[in-house]
């Protein structure tokens, strides 16, 4: 499902990141790093509720806008019953809807915000959402301390919030199409390598926004995935040239990639993921460059694997999606 | 409202399938080096077996304790320092380094426990800690039990000693 939209603008955005994040290549593009996992407070999910408030408290001071002007605010993360959001949002916007896509969650919440913009039942929408490394390792995986040894192949959670303000007032940024992802089985059950798992979703999605626009991929300045990291960009790399005859070499990148430097940051073995991940590389370092008009068309497509822990140890697949929004220079 | 501008009708994702794209993927997987594992973990775990008896050795010399109480001290002691690095938060790089020479000996059964205590300790005692300290070793603890049954009654039935 593709739409376009003729006056849905990006008025502003924020970025808070985590330690791991502040040693990236990207530092530079963030409003505010912290420097533990625990930002003062007493525990991992506390401190993710925490990053979410400042993220919204930042939007709100950089767009100069106050509380009660905001119609809805959208947003989801990773933790059971998106608590991070809903605690971090209370009191942040008339109204919330929460939202679960896993880490294709914020262009969930950008795809919905701008529906209820162009369709002018909301002027101004914030997207917002989050992740914390450690606060997901303990629901998905091992207790925190524990350390595992995983393969190359398995991805690091980015810990920061971010959220975007979405508006029906002209800015130089604006929301110019989406597409809506299918859920996709693959037969894939490696919980290590979510690369794998979710490009197959990358793939569906950004063949079918093309074709729905009539667009070839040299369209765009930059298409970027959300949390493939680097074994699962080269499958969508390989994949398109293959099957569609597309070339992705000059223009294609991964999220989960840019946020860290691969090489020095080891701990982050394959790349970036999390909900957060696509969004901290877009609302920071792409916004920038956007603003700077280095970056005219790009296209964000955030990818989500949609499992839990209790379906994997029924031995289920997991399945993945991928949303994507194109966002332009006017 | 937006049925105009709803262009995909087709929603099936064109023919992606699992074979055409295992195909491709498979190329992009990378192989776990099990062999350099599985040496790092012997070595590693030899390391803390050796440990292990240098510590009875130790206390059987300065102490003159039996070696069967001397060997219930030692694994005190290794348990101890192991959940202190748990604590004090490099267990797990070591881990991450040595691989499993180091989870699987009495250090990682006790790293395990204490992993998981630290983990829940702000859902509380009851239900933070106490429901969650066995969270990994709980199936060590069943299946250890298990086995000693097992093999407890092979013993038995070929004539051993109980």
């Amino acid at each position: 499902m593709t739409f376009t939209y003729d006056n849905v603008y990006v008025k502003e955005t924020s970025t808070i990141a985590g330690p791991y994040e502040k040693e990236g290549p990207l530092k530079k593009y963030f409003d505010k790093t912290i420097k533990d996992l625990y930002f003062n407070e007493k525990s991992f999910e506390k401190a993710e509720i925490k990053m979410v408030k400042e993220s919204i408290n930042i939007l709100y001071k950089k767009a100069g806008l106050n509380k009660k002007e905001v119609d809805v605010l959208l947003g989801g993360d990773l933790l059971n019953q998106i608590t991070a959001t809903t605690y971090g949002a209370k009191n942040a916007s008339k109204c919330f809807l929460g939202l679960y896509g896993a880490c294709s969650t914020i262009v969930e919440a950008m795809i919905i915000g701008s529906v209820l913009i162009d369709s002018k039942k909301a002027k101004k929408v914030i997207a917002t959402t989050s992740s914390h490394n450690t606060a997901a390792e303990k629901q998905f995986r091992n207790p925190t301390e524990y350390g595992a040894p995983k393969p190359d192949t398995a991805t690091f959670t980015a810990t920061g919030s971010a959220s975007i303000l979405l508006t029906d007032e002209e800015s130089d940024i604006k929301v110019e199409s989406s597409t809506i992802g299918q859920i996709i089985d693959l037969g894939q059950n490696d919980a290590n390598n979510m690369g794998k798992v979710m490009a197959g979703a990358a793939i569906d999605t950004l063949k079918r926004h093309l074709k729905d626009l009539n667009r070839k991929p040299e369209y765009y300045d930059l298409i970027v995935t959300g949390d493939l990291g680097k074994y699962g960009k080269e499958i969508v790399k390989d994949y398109m040239k293959k099957e569609y005859d597309m070339d992705l070499s000059k223009n294609y990148d991964d999220c989960g990639t840019l946020l860290y430097d691969l090489k020095k940051q080891k701990e982050c073995l394959a790349g970036g993921s999390g909900p957060v991940c696509s969004a901290l590389v877009s609302f920071g370092y792409i916004y920038h460059e956007m603003r700077q008009k280095k970056l005219k068309k790009v296209l964000i497509i955030a990818t989500g694997a949609l499992f839990s822990p209790t379906m994997i140890y029924q031995k289920e697949n997991i399945y993945s999606i991928a949303n994507a929004i194109s966002l332009e220079v006017v | 409202m937006y049925e105009k501008e709803i262009k995909g009708k087709n929603n099936t994702g064109d023919n992606m399938t699992k074979e055409k794209y295992e195909k491709v993927a498979k190329k992009h997987e990378v192989k776990i080096p099990k062999t350099k594992n599985a040496i790092i973990a012997f070595l590693s775990g030899g390391v803390i077996g050796l440990l292990g008896e240098g510590i009875i050795e130790l206390l059987c010399l300065f102490t003159h304790i039996s070696r069967n109480s001397a060997s219930s001290i030692m694994i005190v002691i290794i348990i101890f320092i192991a959940s202190l690095g748990t604590a004090l938060g490099f267990f797990d790089k070591l881990v991450t380094k040595f691989k499993c020479g180091l989870l699987i000996p009495i250090t990682g059964f006790a790293h395990s426990m204490t992993s998981a205590a630290i983990d829940y300790k702000n859902e509380g005692p009851i239900y933070g800690i106490g429901a969650n300290i066995f969270k990994l070793a709980g199936s060590v603890i069943l299946y250890g039990i298990v086995a000693a049954w097992i093999f407890g009654m092979i013993r038995y039935l070929l004539g051993g000693n109980i």
